[in-house]
């Protein structure tokens, strides 16, 4: 019990130590996070996106750059599972979430026959929004296994696709729901 | 074996020479999707046979394809691919690609004679040379193992990468060949046979893109993804105005962000330089920076319409002229007159414009993904001053081009970053500068008339098209006599029978704002206005606007062959509900013929739903009708999302807009069914990148004619004009 309230205050302590040295003054400090499974550590300014995090720092670079507003949805990757843009998600806001990324996104039973999908009907043109539509796709049928075209229209309507592949998009999702 | 240092300094000759000095490997190039990479040299040995540029094949009998165009979606990496395979006789899935390095004499486009995308010219300029890239290769393969086995070559055939003979019991792999075959006389591309068209196995059918996996998992590179030692990433800012300059940075607060290592201050921009885009961002914030906003300070679109309109009204360069129209439509007795007005467009590519540079004494090096390769190369050799060897360009994927990526504006301000910076930077813009300093569609106002008889056809035709010239500014010699053909190209050769027409072309430049090519340039408005016109004219009659274009194609049989089937496939005739309707659009561009029907909903607030697109295709010879259905969807949502809501507009020399809530793309849930019908055809294969990009504004305005009654004269559509 004494130990307890002993480790309780030591936390506090560290944690009242850690807002006012680095949080509040704006320096850097190293964040472990949960990428793919793994743990990861880096040295940047708590309100770097993720997405800069990923591409920038870690290399990881399939998670795509398109507007920096949450407007396009080039980014996204799932935080515990729930589809967000990297690109406004703050590295100081994931603390042990595990982020999913496209590159692992194939561990998913719903990610892989949605790539599958992707590949069976020729998705892709440019191909630089898809990793953003896959990871929304993936999310949405995580969360409704036999989605409807209006559910497709609420959960992808985020995505920008300028090559148009919409139609494709909403095809290959059908395709993969029902395998 | 030594690697290859770059094959730029390589021409088709010591390319050669490499192949049968070592009597290795059949040297012609093409590399496979999964393994694309910009180091497309890196896999070069000596060893490779190399009978030509395109192809390469090593001892190992992987083949790998050298593509010269860029792949940005439309396909070409696999449609091209087809070409040299089919030839060849490799199965695709077996074949490597790489990305050609810069080199006209090696890669230019036969049309364009330069090694450029664009213009929906790559089947077009490679139809046939790549075909006979890979029926060279296959003859000297024939040949060396026919030279093994003693035998005369035309007993053996090839097919899947291996040669046998005529009994069938002798088979050599393409790789156990390459010694030898680089020891063969190379014939000359025209004396080589090559299939007729019923002889094709690949060609025309279905073939799965040869980039779709790696787009799937996020291994594609594109230029953005470019990543090497020692890469410093940099934040832009461009001056606001264009032709303003920097007036004054804090350098300090810049540098005092965690993360930024320097401050590259240039006449009209500033970069920040750091470990990482965000450190680089923040540091270009706290600079503060302040713009002299220099001459174009003024600057406003309302001001540059009321310009061109002005110059609109004097007669300019003539693109056609058929008879006597004017005279004909100065005595008529029913004329028509109509003004229309097109707006600045951004590309806004998916992929924001991005170059990695790395600038020292005796070279430089960019990687980016770029449609004018050996363009960039020239423009950043005269830049810094080196020769055109010592300059590298890796090129990657395109995260769209759609024109943009044609300009060398963004390598050109990369490197003169990097010329500041020790060791490679990467200079990524953000999606408000992509969109506020990108080089614009030109805005267009153009005047039309016609004279029509009491059947209420048209006698007399007289077009004035006046806007900027981008052919003018990109390719000076093709700009003759004042006149742009790519600005009139739809509008001087129109597919209706007129005996008197009358095209020209009024150049007018507008002040302060760049103009460049964009997906399908001068069709796009051109095929607009045409097809806008000629409905008015039906409608104007009384006539079907179906029977109204037929009974002026009677001489046009291809066209008449794609409104029919257009029109069947699409129900054209059938009733339907109130404030819906059915539009018709024709088109000849590109080397082919496109018509579509676009179906319609107009709301009791004007807003627009387009329902169902309808495409007939005739483009010649198709290579991969899977490709030609996706440039329909592709092509036609491009053009709807320029006719339902773009527009770039300036103010106080500024552009407007800044990103995809202010510069709108369609989304999926806006997005129609799209059919596409293609008709079986033996002639010439056309372009495709575009064609569908221009098809589509004037089949859904007239589609809003027929559910509302309202005419479209102007993009992109105005919902306050359609309320109920």
């Amino acid at each position: 019990m004494v130990a307890n309230l002993f480790f309780y205050r030591l936390t506090e302590y560290c944690l009242a130590l850690f807002w006012k040295t680095f949080l509040i003054a704006g320096a850097p400090m190293t964040w472990s996070i949960n990428v793919n499974g793994t743990l990861r550590r880096v040295d940047v300014d708590g309100d770097t996106p993720l997405l800069w995090v990923l591409r920038d720092v870690l290399g990881m670079t399939g998670t795509k750059f398109g507007c920096g507003l949450a407007l396009c949805g080039a980014c996204t990757v799932h935080i515990d599972g729930t589809p967000r843009r990297s690109c406004i998600t703050r590295i100081d806001s994931i603390g042990t979430s595990v982020v999913t990324t496209i590159e692992a996104i194939d561990r998913t039973r719903e990610g892989k026959a949605l790539q599958q999908a992707w590949v069976d009907l020729d998705v892709v043109q440019c191909g630089y929004c898809q990793s953003g539509q896959i990871m929304s796709a993936a999310a949405l049928l995580t969360a409704k296994p036999k989605p409807s075209d209006d559910d497709i229209d609420a959960a992808m309507s985020g995505n920008v696709c300028r090559c148009g592949t919409y139609q494709r998009i909403r095809a290959a999702i059908h395709r993969a729901a029902g395998s | 074996m030594p690697k290859s240092p770059c094959i730029t300094s390589l021409n088709r000759r010591s390319l050669l020479k490499v192949g049968a000095a070592v009597g290795g490997g059949l040297a012609l190039t093409l590399v496979l999707p999964s393994a694309l990479r910009s180091g497309w040299a890196a896999n070069f040995t000596a060893s490779d046979f190399a009978p030509n540029a395109f192809i390469r094949i090593s001892r190992e009998g992987v083949v790998t394809m050298v593509m010269p165009m860029v792949e940005m979606g439309q396909g070409v990496y696999t449609s091209m691919a087809m070409l040299l395979a089919e030839e060849l006789e490799v199965d695709l899935n077996r074949v490597r690609l790489e990305h050609a390095p810069p080199n006209d004499a090696l890669y230019g486009n036969s049309i364009l004679h330069i090694q450029t995308t664009g213009l929906s010219t790559s089947i077009r300029a490679f139809w046939t040379p790549l075909r006979q890239a890979g029926a060279v290769a296959r003859t000297l393969l024939i040949s060396a193992a026919a030279h093994q086995w003693a035998v005369d070559p035309a007993t053996c055939r090839a097919q899947h990468g291996i040669v046998s003979d005529f009994t069938g019991a002798r088979h050599l792999g393409y790789g156990e060949l390459v010694d030898v075959a680089a020891t063969m006389p190379v014939p000359a591309p025209d004396k080589v046979a090559l299939k007729a068209p019923e002889s094709f196995k690949l060609i025309g059918t279905r073939v799965r893109r040869l980039d779709s996996q790696d787009k799937v998992n996020g291994r594609a590179e594109f230029g953005i993804d470019a990543r090497l030692p020692g890469m410093r990433v940099a934040a832009i800012a461009i001056s606001p105005v264009f032709g303003g300059r920097v007036k004054s940075v804090n350098e300090t607060a810049a540098l005092a962000i965690n993360g930024v290592h320097q401050v590259v201050r240039l006449d009209n921009a500033v970069a920040v330089v750091g470990d990482h885009l965000w450190a680089s961002k923040k540091g270009l914030q706290a600079a503060a920076v302040q713009w002299d906003d220099g001459p174009n300070a003024a600057i406003d679109s309302a001001e540059i319409i009321r310009q061109l309109e002005e110059a609109s009204k004097q007669s300019g360069a003539v693109a056609r002229h058929e008879g006597d129209a004017e005279r004909v439509l100065a005595s008529a007795e029913r004329r028509f007159d109509a003004t229309f007005r097109l707006p600045f467009l951004a590309h806004a590519a998916m992929e924001p414009m991005n170059c990695t540079a790395h600038v020292r004494k005796d070279g430089c090096d960019l990687w980016v993904g770029t449609q004018a390769p050996t363009l960039t190369q020239t423009l950043i050799a005269q830049l810094t001053g080196l020769p055109k060897d010592a300059v590298k360009i890796h090129n990657f994927l395109l995260g769209g081009g759609f024109g943009r990526r044609l300009e060398a504006d963004g390598s050109i301000l990369a490197v003169r970053v990097a010329q500041h910076v020790d060791g490679p930077v990467k200079v990524i813009w953000s999606r408000e500068e992509d969109i506020q300093h990108d080089m614009y569609r030109p805005c267009y106002y153009d005047r039309i008339s016609a004279a029509v008889d009491d059947t209420g056809k048209p006698v007399a035709w007289t077009h004035r098209v006046a806007g900027s010239s981008v052919v003018a500014r990109y390719v000076p010699p093709l700009f003759r006599n004042g006149l742009d053909f790519d600005a009139v190209e739809g509008a001087a050769e129109p597919p209706y029978a007129i005996p008197n027409i009358h095209v020209d072309y009024v150049r007018v430049e507008p002040p302060g704002i760049p103009t460049a090519f964009w997906r399908g340039v001068g069709p796009v408005k051109n095929v607009f206005i045409v097809e806008s016109f000629i409905d008015e004219l039906a409608a104007a009659s009384h006539q079907d606007p179906v029977e109204y274009r037929k009974s002026l194609l009677s001489h046009n049989p291809r066209a008449l062959g794609v409104l029919a089937l257009a029109t069947e496939k699409a129900g054209w005739g059938r009733p339907l509900p109130p404030r819906q309707g059915r539009g018709v659009s024709l088109q000849s561009s590109f080397g082919g013929f496109l018509a579509q029907v676009a179906e319609v909903e107009v709301t009791a607030d004007g807003l627009v739903r387009v329902r169902r697109l309808v495409c007939a295709v005739d483009c010649g010879l198709v290579v991969n009708p899977d490709t030609i259905a996706a440039q329909v969807d592709g092509g036609s949502l491009f053009g709807l999302t320029a006719a339902l809501y773009g527009s770039i507009t300036l103010k106080a020399g500024r552009v407007q807009q800044s990103n995809f809530h202010d510069y709108r793309p369609m989304r999926i849930n806006e997005t129609p069914v799209i059919e596409t019908h293609i008709v079986k055809s033996t002639e010439a294969p056309g372009g495709f990148g575009e064609a569908a990009c221009a098809i589509v504004a004037p089949a859904v305005t007239n589609a809003i004619f027929a559910a509302t009654g309202k005419r479209i004269r102007s993009l992109p559509i105005d919902s306050a004009q359609l309320k109920s």
